[in-house]
C-alpha cells in the first residue's frame, strides 16, 4: 500500500521526472504518427494495386500467350472453382502510345492491356477509378457525348475542379476536327500528307494482312446479327459507310465464302457465351482498316474525308492511365495534353516469332486514375477482342483467341497463396505463371514494410535514449530520497518494497509519458491534414503536395495493436530504466540512508 | 519472531487509547526471568579507509519489560550504533542480541523486517517523518508496510481512527492533514510518537528525542514517554547525551570506550 501511495505522490510532486519522460511522450506520439501514416500509405497502396491486379494472375510465360482462354478458365474452375468468384481472359504487351500536343508528338512507354469488358468488373475495381459515372456503372469502350468528372470523383470536394473534363466526349471531339480541318485548309497540300501521322504508318506484315484477310470474309456474318445488340446507336450508321467504302476491296471473296461463314459464326455463337459474341463482331469491325492496309498503301485513314470521318466516327476505343495524357500542375491542378475524345496512335509487338510491331489508332474513351502513379502512367485499356484481332492472337479456324493472362478474383477470406499453390501444382511451370497480386508487387509493398521497420527501430531508439534519461533522472531521485528510504526499512520495509516503490514509479512514470504520447499521436493522427495545412500557411510551403503522391489528403490507418506495442514498448523501457537506480534503492544500509543528510 | 511474541502482541490490550488502570504486565515471573531486551558482547566496528574503528568492544546490558532505560555515553562514545543493533537497523560483527530470550540478530532478513515493524517502535533525533505524506499517513505508514495493498484498504477505516487516537493522546489531533514540514519540531516528534506506537510494539527506541529540541519540548516529549512507560508498560530504550534527560528514566545505562560502565 505504502508503494503505491508513494509512487503517487513522488509522480504528484516530482514534475522533474516528469521532464525525463517528455522524450518518451514524443518518442511515442512519433512512432504512432509515422506508423499510422505508413500503414494508411501501405494500405491505400494496396488498395489501388489489388485493385488493378486481381487476387491471382494466372498468365502465359510468351508474348503470344495461350489458346483458349475459355477452356483455361474451365481447367482453373475444375482444379479450384470452390474459391474462384470470378475470372477475366486479359492480353497484356508493351506498347508505345504517341498523340499530338500543340503541334509535336509525345510518346510514352505503356502496358497495353486488353480487357474483356463483360467480365473485367468481376475481378477487381477496375471501373472505379474511371472518369465517366456511366463508365464506373459498366464501362463501354463507345466514347460518351459529354458527362466526365470535373471534380475528381475519388478526392472530394476540396480538390480543384479539371474544367477542360467539361469538355471531353464527342463534343470535344467535334472541336478537335473543326480546328484540324481549318489547320489542313490553311496547308499548302503538299505539306498536308507528310504532316500527317498516318501517311508514316508501317504497312503490316503478311502474316497480320491473311489472317485479317481471313477474318475479313466472315465479316458481314458476324457483324450482322450483332447489330441490334449494339448500345452505341450513333455509331451504327456510321459503321455501315466505312464498311461500304471498303466493299469493293473484299466483296469479289466475300460473296461465296458467306453462307459457310455465317454457319460457322452462328455455332461458335450458341456453344460459346455471351463474349464470344463481341469478340466476333468488334474484330470484325476493325479488320476494315488493318485489312485495308497492304492494298492501299496509305491506309484507310490516309484518305479520312472520305472512309473514316472523325467528327462522326470512333476508332475502338481506349481507356488511357491519366499520367500518360496529363502534367501535374502546382496546387493540385492538372494539365491535360490529350482527352476522351482525342485519337493516339498504340504500337505493340504482334503474336508471331519474332514480333513486328504493329500500329493501330484508338480514340480515348476514358481515363484511368487509380491514384497509383505507376499505373497510371503506364496503363491502356482496350477491348481483348481489339487487341486479339490487331496482334494475330487469334485462330482463324475455330475463331478462338489466345490470352496472356486470366485474372482470378477469390471468393472472400479465401488464402491466396494456397490456391496460387494449387493452380501450380495444376499447371505446367514452364508455360504458366501463377502469382498472387501480392507476389506482383512483392518489391513494392516489402519496400514499405522495410521503411516502416527501419523508422520503427530509428524511433525506438529515441525511445530507448529516453530510457537512459529516465534512469539518469532516477538515480538522482532515489539519492534525493535516501533518507525516506532509510526511514522506511527502519519501519519494517523490506528490500523488495523498496525496489517495489521505485520501480513503480518508473512504470507511473511511463505510463504518463506514454500514455500522453498516445493522446498526442492519436489526435496529431486525427488532425493530420489539418495540421499540414496550418504549416503549409505558417512556412508558405505545402508539406503535403497532392501532385506527388496523387493522394488528396494525408491517408492514415490506426492499428491498434501497433498502438499497444508502442506504449507497451514504451512502459517497459521506463521500467527497465528504473530497475538499477530501484536496486540501489533497496541494498542501501538503512542506518547509512538514516544518516545521510 | 516465535509464538508466545505473536501471543502477547495481539493479546495486549488497546491501553493507551482506553488509558485502561487495570493493565497488568504480561505473566510477572517470567519476565523478571527473562529480559525483554538482552545484548551479549556486543561488538561493532566501521572502517574508514584501511583503518578500523572499533565502537563497540563488548557491550552487555539487559533491559526488563516494562522498563524505562536511558543510554548515556559522550558523542562517538557508540551509544547510537548501539540503538541501531538493538533495533535491528545493522548487525553487530560478534555478540548476540536477544528479544524475550530468543536471538534475533542472526534471523533471515524477512523476519528482521518483521520485528522491526511489529515488535519495535523507533523515533529518531530527526524526527524522519516522510515529508511526502500527511502526518496521519506518516503515522499510518507502519499499517501500510505491514498490510497488503487490498488488507489495508479494507480495515482502512479502523486504521485510520487507530492513528487518530494516537494522534490525539500525543496532542496532535489538529494537525491530522498537514505535511511534516508545516509541523514545530515538537509536532513532528509527537508524530514520530504516534507513528512508533501504530503497531503497538513491545519496545520503543529513541535515538536522541529531544536532542533537537528546546527544552522545554524536549521535556514534554519526555512527559510522553513517561506517561507510556507507567499507563502502558512499555518498554523504553532511550539514547541520549544529556544527563538531565537521561535521569528522567528508571535506569541509566553509561557507555565509555565502547563498553557499558559498571554504575
Amino acid at each position: 500500500m505504502y508503494k503505491l501511495l508513494l509512487c503517487w505522490r513522488y509522480l504528484r510532486t516530482r514534475w522533474i521526472a516528469l521532464a525525463s519522460i517528455i522524450s518518451v511522450t514524443l518518442g511515442v506520439a512519433t512512432m504512432i504518427v509515422v506508423n499510422s501514416v505508413m500503414e494508411g500509405f501501405r494500405h491505400e497502396m494496396q488498395q489501388r494495386i489489388h485493385g488493378i491486379l486481381s487476387d491471382i494472375v494466372f498468365e502465359s510465360n510468351s508474348l503470344a500467350g495461350f489458346y483458349d482462354p475459355d477452356w483455361h478458365m474451365e481447367q482453373i474452375r475444375q482444379v479450384a472453382g470452390q474459391y474462384i468468384e470470378g475470372m477475366t481472359p486479359t492480353v497484356v504487351v508493351p506498347a508505345m502510345l504517341s498523340y499530338e500536343y500543340n503541334g509535336s508528338s509525345i510518346t510514352r512507354a505503356v502496358q497495353l492491356i486488353g480487357i474483356d469488358e463483360r467480365t473485367q468488373s468481376q475481378v477487381g475495381d477496375f471501373c472505379h477509378y474511371l472518369q465517366h459515372p456511366g463508365n464506373r456503372e459498366k464501362i463501354s469502350f463507345d466514347l460518351r457525348d459529354d458527362g466526365y468528372d470535373v471534380i475528381d470523383h475519388q478526392a472530394g470536394p476540396d480538390a480543384p475542379p479539371r474544367h477542360e473534363m467539361r469538355e471531353a466526349g464527342w463534343k470535344h471531339r467535334h472541336k478537335w476536327v473543326e480546328r484540324q480541318r481549318l489547320l489542313e485548309s490553311m496547308q499548302p497540300k503538299a505539306d498536308r500528307q507528310a504532316s500527317d501521322p498516318h501517311a508514316t504508318r508501317v504497312p503490316l506484315e503478311s502474316l497480320e494482312a491473311t489472317l485479317a484477310h481471313e477474318q475479313h470474309t466472315i465479316r458481314p456474318a458476324a457483324f450482322e446479327p450483332a447489330l441490334p445488340d449494339d448500345g452505341a446507336d450513333e455509331a451504327n450508321p456510321l459503321r455501315d459507310d466505312g464498311l461500304a467504302g471498303e466493299t469493293p476491296l473484299t466483296g469479289s471473296e466475300n460473296s461465296p465464302i458467306a453462307p459457310a461463314a455465317t454457319a460457322h459464326a452462328a455455332a461458335v455463337n450458341a456453344a460459346t457465351h455471351d463474349s464470344a459474341q463481341t469478340a466476333a463482331q468488334v474484330p470484325a469491325e476493325l479488320t476494315v482498316e488493318s485489312a485495308a492496309g497492304p492494298i492501299n498503301p496509305f491506309g484507310a485513314q490516309a484518305t479520312p474525308a472520305e472512309t473514316f470521318d472523325p467528327d462522326k466516327q470512333q476508332h475502338p476505343g481506349a481507356v488511357i492511365g491519366i499520367s500518360t495524357v496529363t502534367h501535374p500542375l502546382a496546387g493540385g491542378h492538372t494539365l491535360f495534353l490529350a482527352m476522351p475524345g482525342d485519337d493516339v496512335r498504340l504500337s505493340f509487338p504482334t503474336a508471331g516469332t519474332p514480333p513486328e510491331v504493329s500500329h493501330a489508332s484508338f480514340t480515348i474513351v476514358d481515363l484511368y486514375e487509380s491514384k497509383m502513379s505507376e499505373y497510371d502512367a503506364s496503363f491502356v485499356f482496350v477491348p481483348i477482342a481489339t487487341l486479339q484481332q490487331y496482334r494475330g492472337m487469334f485462330d482463324p479456324e475455330t475463331k478462338i483467341g489466345f490470352a496472356t493472362s486470366i485474372q482470378i478474383k477469390l471468393k472472400p477470406g479465401v488464402d491466396g497463396q494456397m490456391v496460387r499453390d494449387v493452380l501450380r501444382a495444376a499447371f505446367a511451370p514452364q508455360i504458366y505463371n501463377i502469382s498472387t497480386w501480392r507476389d506482383k508487387q512483392g518489391p513494392l509493398l516489402a519496400a514499405v514494410q522495410m521503411e516502416t521497420a527501419i523508422l520503427n527501430v530509428l524511433l525506438f531508439m529515441i525511445i530507448f535514449v529516453a530510457g537512459f534519461g529516465i534512469l539518469a533522472i532516477f538515480f538522482m531521485i532515489v539519492v534525493e530520497k535516501t533518507r525516506d528510504i532509510g526511514i522506511l526499512k527502519a519501519l519494517g520495509a523490506s528490500r523488495r518494497g523498496i525496489l517495489g516503490i521505485f520501480l513503480g514509479y518508473g512504470l507511473s512514470l511511463g505510463i504518463v509519458g506514454a500514455g500522453a504520447g498516445m493522446v498526442i499521436g492519436l489526435l496529431f493522427v486525427a488532425y493530420i491534414n489539418e495540421i499540414a495545412d496550418l504549416l503549409g500557411m505558417i512556412t508558405g510551403q505545402e508539406v503535403f503536395d497532392p501532385t506527388i503522391y496523387y493522394f488528396q489528403k494525408i491517408p492514415t490507418i490506426i492499428e491498434p495493436g501497433t498502438v499497444t506495442w508502442i506504449v507497451a514498448g514504451a512502459l517497459l523501457i521506463a521500467v527497465l530504466a528504473s530497475v538499477l537506480p530501484a536496486r540501489r534503492a533497496a541494498r542501501l544500509h538503512p542506518v547509512e540512508a538514516l544518516r545521510y543528510e | 519472531m516465535n509464538n508466545p511474541h505473536a501471543a502477547s502482541v495481539s493479546n495486549r490490550p488497546r491501553a493507551l487509547a482506553a488509558g485502561s488502570p487495570h493493565f497488568v504486565p504480561q505473566s510477572g515471573e517470567a519476565a523478571t526471568a527473562t529480559p525483554r531486551l538482552q545484548a551479549r558482547g556486543l561488538r561493532k566496528s566501521y572502517r574508514k579507509g584501511q583503518v578500523e574503528i572499533p565502537v563497540l568492544k563488548g557491550v552487555d546490558f539487559n533491559v526488563q519489560p516494562g522498563e524505562f532505560v536511558s543510554i548515556i555515553g559522550a558523542s562517538g562514545s557508540g551509544k547510537s550504533t548501539l540503538l541501531h543493533l538493538l533495533g535491528l537497523l545493522d548487525g553487530p560483527d560478534a555478540g548476540e542480541i536477544r528479544f524475550d530470550g530468543g536471538r534475533i540478530d542472526d534471523l533471515p532478513v524477512r523476519r528482521r523486517d518483521l520485528i522491526r515493524n511489529q515488535q519495535f517502535g523507533m523515533i529518531f533525533q530527526f524526527y524522519h517523518l516522510l515529508p511526502e505524506l500527511s502526518t496521519l499517513e506518516n503515522v499510518l505508514a507502519p499499517q501500510m508496510i505491514a498490510a497488503g495493498a487490498w488488507s489495508f484498504l479494507r480495515s482502512r477505516a479502523r486504521l485510520a481512527q487507530e492513528a487518530r487516537d494516537l494522534l490525539g493522546m500525543v496532542g496532535l489531533g489538529h494537525r491530522l492533514k498537514h505535511r511534516p514540514r508545516e509541523l514545530s519540531g515538537g509536532e513532528m516528534q509527537r508524530a514520530a510518537i504516534a507513528r512508533a506506537l501504530i503497531m503497538r510494539p513491545q519496545v520503543l527506541l529513541a535515538d536522541e528525542p529531544t536532542g533537537n529540541l528546546d527544552r522545554a519540548t524536549g521535556l514534554e516529549i519526555l512527559r510522553i514517554l513517561r506517561t507510556l512507560n507507567a499507563q502502558e508498560n512499555l518498554t523504553i530504550v532511550m539514547v541520549t547525551h544529556d544527563l538531565a534527560i537521561a535521569e528522567e528514566a528508571d535506569r541509566i545505562v553509561r557507555l565509555c570506550e565502547g563498553g557499558v560502565e559498571k554504575a
